[in-house]
């Protein structure tokens, strides 16, 4: 160590250093936002198809003030707003609203989207939109195409099927060595549609 | 330092001193990405390339930097590097990145690029730096990809997704989970170690160097 270096050179290094690189992030960052913003409505929009079985176009709904509106006042940003979306078939006629949710599972977050009939209370389908579960095991959550199908028209409050009994239309079977991964879908649908249900049918009774 | 050539910088890092297999550096990655060749090459690639750019730039401001500071210094190149390739990779394959997760940012803490800078780059001029840099970031590569390779194929009996073994066969599941990381590395570094006691044994003039 030579020991001489003034310590304003350290400093200067260090700073100047860290202008740099801070400029450099922001341009890449710039130049990345939009193809990752674009890439991200595109898979909910993918997802949100997927869910209410190909409708033939779909409305976006926001949670304002308790309610849900189409047409939001001016100066408010939709962008920060709960969203749901309300897909209609070729002759008009609503299918459902898809809804997303989240909630902790075995590892992080589990979001997920699914279809909501607000007319006859069942789901319409589900998909998984990020989680970082067990690979092999609670990631079948997404994979395993048993457990995503059986989504289809059930009646929640989902439970989990228990050996030997039926259990109701809301009950769907947990995926074996998942059981805590599988339970994090059916309660994320349960809590998101005590949250909003009343909302979505009070939306489609005002619609009729 | 001796004297090397071009050669010889590139190539050492590529298998006589591989990052992984040799010097054992970098193996948070190793262990925990590679449970798919896909999400091997895809780490392999963006270490490959904040490896390539740090050393350039180490080495290039290498009378600049204070010794005092030195090691912040690297880091802060080194991180600015990740960041960049961590949008990159969530701009152009937005899928792989979800997959790699936490681990891109965690390339900063990848011990191998740190001991390149500290090693070889802040010592030599750029264009050795840079063929450095190139042989041990492909030489992670390399490890990486055998990892995801072994991994892949017996735990999910694909290769890059395509279904090798037809439906009877019944996936390794522990081999895509982190046990089966750590089978496959001792597996691979027992095969190596295998093989230089073999050489060693052949040739008993070639010493000093081994250890």
């Amino acid at each position: 160590m030579s020991g001489a270096v003034p310590s304003w050179r350290l400093v200067a290094t260090l700073s100047s250093g860290g202008a740099c690189a801070g400029l450099l992030l922001v341009i890449v960052f710039q130049a990345t936002l939009p193809a990752i913003e674009a890439h991200k409505a595109k898979m909910l929009r993918l997802a949100v198809q997927e869910v209410l079985q190909e409708p033939d176009r779909t409305e976006t709904l926001y949670r304002y003030e308790g309610k849900l509106t189409a047409k939001l006042p001016d100066g408010v940003d939709g962008r920060k707003l709960e969203r749901v979306f309300l897909g209609f078939k070729q002759d008009g006629s609503a299918v459902g609203f898809a809804v997303v949710g989240a909630r902790p599972g075995f590892q992080d977050v589990v979001r997920i989207i699914f279809g909501y009939d607000a007319t006859s209370k069942r789901i319409l389908g589900m998909k998984v939109l990020e989680s970082k579960e067990t690979p092999g095991l609670g990631d079948k959550i997404e994979k395993d195409k048993g457990f995503v199908a059986q989504f289809k028209g059930a009646l929640p409050p989902l439970v989990r099927r228990r050996r030997g009994q039926d259990g109701g239309e809301g009950a769907l079977d947990a995926i074996t060595g998942a059981t805590i991964s599988s339970q994090t879908v059916f309660r994320i649908i349960n809590d998101t549609l005590e949250r909003l249900a009343p909302e979505l049918e009070a939306y489609m009774a005002a619609q009729r | 330092m001796r004297e090397t050539t071009p050669q010889q910088d590139l190539l050492r890092g590529v298998w006589r001193e591989n990052p992984v297999l040799i010097q054992m550096l970098g193996l948070c990655p190793a262990l925990a990405v590679t449970n798919t060749v896909a999400n091997s090459l895809a780490m392999g690639v963006a270490t490959f390339f904040v490896l390539c750019g740090s050393s350039l730039l180490v080495s290039l401001f290498r009378k600049l930097i204070p010794a005092a500071v030195r090691i912040s210094t690297y880091i802060l190149i080194i991180a600015t590097f990740v960041t960049i390739a961590d949008m990159s990779l969530e701009a152009i394959v937005p899928t792989v990145h979800k997959a790699l997760g936490a681990f891109i940012a965690l390339i900063v803490v990848n011990c191998m690029i740190l001991g390149r800078q500290e090693a070889f780059a802040s010592k030599q001029p750029v264009g050795r730096a840079l063929l450095d840099a190139a042989g041990t970031g492909f030489g992670f590569m390399i490890a990486l990809f055998l990892m995801g390779a072994v991994r892949e194929v017996l735990g999910s009996g694909t290769f890059l997704d395509v279904p090798l073994f037809g439906p009877n066969y019944e996936p390794w599941v522990v081999m895509i989970l982190p046990p089966g990381g750590f089978l496959t590395l001792g597996f691979l570094l027992m095969i190596i170690s295998w093989r230089e006691r073999r050489r060693a044994q052949r040739e008993p003039v070639a010493t000093g160097e081994a250890a």
